[in-house]
């Protein structure tokens, strides 16, 4: 079995390519704002993600206002209340988490793992973040416009996105989100490929690809992922917005709305799901790869022990990222598509447990024997465990097609995706930004904020969708403006829900710390010095913090795995990638 | 240690609410506690995962916490362990996606002896159709819907003429005779979901869907739509009543076909072309 901790002894060989001249900026605004520097626009990205992020985190507010307390807020109506979970949804989803894992972590830790000086299209890169900003304008623009956002729910199926009785559906709201889409998805496009070349060809000497962290493994895995799953969503965004607006018939049948002969006919509603899932369940990897890179990173770091098994880890992640392009029927057990697909999409379903526990075991299993430091960033991991456990093991419920049946379309899959792709991420990258925070400002953030932050958000999250999966169970559906008297629904099921509420607005009212803090701790944070966790991988390791253009004086050399913590014999408990030398190689053939 | 407390607490609390928490499905009135059957064993399968992989790292945190002078072990790979891990893993999905499949065939094979019953749905209304004294339902299409049918049934289809139509009344199923639900819409997506019979499905413009049940109590259901159907989704509410056959009878016979809704309205037309008569 070849070593693939430490370099063989052989020399490592001269640079295949010179060192490339750089753009360097002329002026400020070609620094700052147009900036082709990965990790400003970086910083670019994630901070559009974390503001229109406070949006969504708003709108959850008034939705689980209308639902703790339904009729109590009059503004609140029924086109709003859809409006509000349709926004919610689709932000939280696209706008923020494939925005700041991919378009935040990926442009500032990729290029600064892998020992390169930026991107490799980096005029690209920049034109990629305009992109993105462009379309989260036009979904703001949606709530300016005419009969105001769409409520299509999030999934936007048609018919129903496209008529009247949905908000939105023949005014502004439709054609504004699904143009938003459309810019978003070729903004992506244009980072995306930066991310997979610079993955492929930047990576410095001495950095094999078994040599990489296990973040960038996560975010390229998901980056090509994305790149082959959002032409789906493309390709149906377009499709609809035809339908819509020119009158063809894609997604629309033969259809009498409110008595009313439509002039539409031989489209399929099913083929809009087959396309939006094929996007869909890969987006949730997308969002849940580069979590996992960067939690088995944070565990490992603040463990001060190597990651359990990482080639397991990596092939797990691969293996994870093949298996969710032929799941997405899952999400379509009762949708009227032959049910015998379900037999299929049941197998391959659970089948992608199995590696995806693995990953589980291996962060445990991290922990185990290790000399566990409790930061900030290794109790957000350890939150994430639990909550990432806890929504996945709910997917095994879901994902055997005759147990959906009766769970799917209620608050059970409401409160299982937001653990599993809400909460569980998010956890991951609160831990990621307390984590690399002081890498970006040279600061730490706040200990006594950040304690606040953790212990109320996680217990407060969990409180709040661990009994929402028994309002499923009782069988309350999901997208209900309000339950009204319904014999099945047992007046405590109204206590609860008015419980989650008041856990919603305390869990919200705790991001605002986590944002004060944020701006608070650029100029009052505790000095970090380069490399305060005492880190191995090379973003620790750049000459200044933060890290100038160019990140590096001369290149760094990779000369060992991501992952020497606490070797024996060594001094330190941890020796960087780009230190030589044999001093503390474990004994050969010790795995 | 706080991180220690919570760990436990978490797991144990979760145990206990899943017992000791009033809230729980509604009893079951029809064939698929099978169904009912599969969930407790996935809840069985997954609590006990989730209960030792929480339990694991509260130990691990109480135990291998930092203390000055502490080094972690270096261990990157144990094969064996992970062997025993993975394979282990693969028998516990298994045994839930066993059972899984072998219920989902059952749900999928309609039997030979169900009635077929046509449930339509509309913006926000559910209609339905029952087939009348040839036991079939007759053809139907969307394009041929008008105020006086509003179900779209072909008057040229005999089959069509005698099915027993019901808009926006309650449905009426008899106990302990299978019934092959026939889905059908005829503006968006909606879900006809009854949540004691635990079975649901999906209505498409454009084609007609399906699943079966035997009713096995008698008594009234609510029937909600489980699929957003625009805003008046959570008021498209219907009622089904499930009848002993005596029962069922009698509520049958006081139902109207579709040529007898036909006469009726055609009486109207004439009645209300002559009332316009005089004023022109």
């Amino acid at each position: 079995m070849v070593d693939i901790r430490h370099s063989t002894g052989e020399p490592i060989g001269a640079a295949e390519v010179e060192d490339v001249e750089l753009y360097h900026p002329h002026s400020w605004w070609t620094r700052y704002v147009f900036s082709q520097d990965a990790k400003i626009i970086a910083v670019q990205y994630a901070s559009t993600a974390i503001a229109i992020g406070m949006v969504a985190l708003v709108l959850s507010w008034l939705m689980r206002l209308q639902l703790g307390f339904p009729g109590a807020f009059a503004f609140i109506d029924a086109e709003r209340y859809y409006q509000f979970i349709t926004m919610h949804g689709m932000i939280m989803v696209i706008y923020l988490l494939t925005a700041l894992f991919l378009g935040g972590f990926g442009n500032y830790l990729i290029p600064l793992m892998l020992g390169a000086r930026d991107m490799v299209f980096p005029y690209a890169n920049m034109l990629s973040y305009w992109l993105y900003l462009l379309a989260v304008l036009v979904l703001v623009a949606s709530f300016f416009a005419p009969g105001g956002p769409t409520g299509a729910g999030w999934t936007l199926y048609p018919p129903q996105a496209v008529l009247s009785g949905t908000p939105g559906g023949k005014d502004w709201g439709i054609i504004l989100m699904l143009s938003s889409l459309i810019l978003f998805i070729i903004g992506f496009t244009m980072g995306g490929l930066n991310y997979v070349v610079t993955v492929l060809q930047g990576r410095t000497r001495g950095m094999t690809l078994m040599r990489m962290p296990l973040t960038v493994w996560g975010i390229f895995t998901a980056t090509v992922m994305a790149l082959l799953a959002f032409p789906a969503l493309f390709v149906a965004c377009v499709m609809m917005l035809f339908d819509r607006v020119l009158g063809t018939s894609f997604f629309m049948p033969a259809i009498v709305e409110m008595g009313e002969q439509l002039q539409h006919g031989g489209g399929s509603p099913i083929l809009f799901q087959h396309l939006f899932w094929f996007f869909g369940h890969p987006e949730v990897y997308i969002v849940a790869l580069p979590a996992f890179g960067i939690v088995s990173d944070l565990i490992s770091t603040h463990a001060r022990k190597n990651i359990f098994g990482y080639r397991m880890m990596v092939w797990a992640i691969v293996i994870i990222g093949a298996l969710s392009f032929i799941v997405w029927a899952h999400h379509m057990y009762v949708s009227g598509m032959n049910p015998y697909f379900g037999f299929f999409f049941a197998t391959t379903t659970l089948i992608i447990a199995v590696p995806t526990a693995i990953k589980v075991y291996n962060w445990v299993l991290t922990l185990w024997r290790g000399d566990i430091h409790l930061t900030l960033p290794m109790l957000f991991a350890l939150a994430f465990i639990v909550t990432f456990v806890n929504g996945g093991l709910t997917g095994l419920f879901l994902g055997n097609v005759v147990v959906d049946v009766p769970l799917s379309d209620t608050m059970f899959v409401v409160a299982h995706f937001h653990m599993v792709m809400g909460v569980a991420p998010i956890l991951v990258i609160f831990g990621a930004i307390y984590h690399w925070y002081p890498k970006i400002t040279g600061r730490m953030l706040n200990e006594v904020m950040g304690q606040i932050h953790f212990w109320v958000t996680f217990v407060g999250a969990y409180l709040i969708f661990f009994p929402m999966h028994y309002l499923g169970l009782i069988g309350m559906p999901r997208r209900y403006y309000e339950m009204g008297e319904t014999a099945f629904v047992p007046a405590s099921a109204h206590t609860l829900n008015e419980f989650i509420t008041i856990m919603a607005l305390v869990v919200g009212a705790a991001q605002l710390l986590f944002l004060f803090n944020l701006i608070w701790s650029i100029r009052h944070g505790r000095e970090a010095g380069g490399n305060p966790w005492r880190a191995t991988t090379l973003e620790w390791q750049t000459p200044e913090t933060p890290p100038r253009h160019g990140n590096w004086k001369e290149l760094p050399v990779v000369y060992r795995w991501p992952y020497d913590y606490s070797v024996p014999g060594a001094a330190e408990d941890f020796i960087p990638q780009n230190q030589p030398g044999s001093a503390g190689h474990a004994p050969e053939g010790a795995s | 240690m706080a991180v220690v407390v919570i760990l436990v607490l978490l797991a144990v609390g979760s145990v206990l609410f899943h017992l000791l928490s009033p809230w729980w499905w509604t009893p079951i009135a029809s064939n698929w506690n099978y169904i009912d059957n599969t969930l407790i064993i996935t809840f069985w399968i997954t609590g006990v995962v989730f209960v030792a992989v929480v339990l694991f790292m509260a130990y691990c945190v109480l135990r291998f916490r930092h203390r000055p002078g502490n080094r972690a072990a270096y261990e990157p790979e144990n094969r064996k362990l992970e062997g025993w891990l993975a394979g282990g893993t693969t028998l516990g999905v298994a045994a839930m996606l066993t059972p899984g499949l072998f219920v989902w065939h059952q749900f999928v094979t309609v039997p030979d002896g169900a009635t077929e019953v046509e449930v339509v749905g509309q913006q926000w209304l559910w209609s339905f159709r029952l087939p009348g004294a040839d036991g079939k339902l007759g053809t139907s299409e969307t394009r041929d819907i008008t105020p006086e049918n509003s179900l779209g049934l072909n008057r040229n289809d005999a089959a069509a003429l005698d099915d027993y139509v019901i808009e926006g009344g309650e449905l009426h199923l008899e106990v302990g005779k299978p019934v092959k639900m026939l889905l059908r819409s005829v503006d968006v997506l909606h879900d006809f979901y009854v949540p004691e019979f635990r079975a649901k499905m999906d209505m498409v413009p454009g084609m007609v869907t399906y699943f079966w049940l035997t009713p096995t109590r008698t008594g009234t259901f609510e029937v909600l739509c489980a699929e957003l159907c625009g805003v008046g989704h959570p008021q498209m509410r219907g009622t089904v009543v499930v009848d002993s056959a005596a029962d069922y009878q009698a509520w049958l016979s006081q139902q109207q076909t579709f040529s007898q809704l036909q006469a009726k309205a055609g009486t109207k037309e004439t009645a209300q072309a002559g009332n316009a008569a005089p004023a022109q």
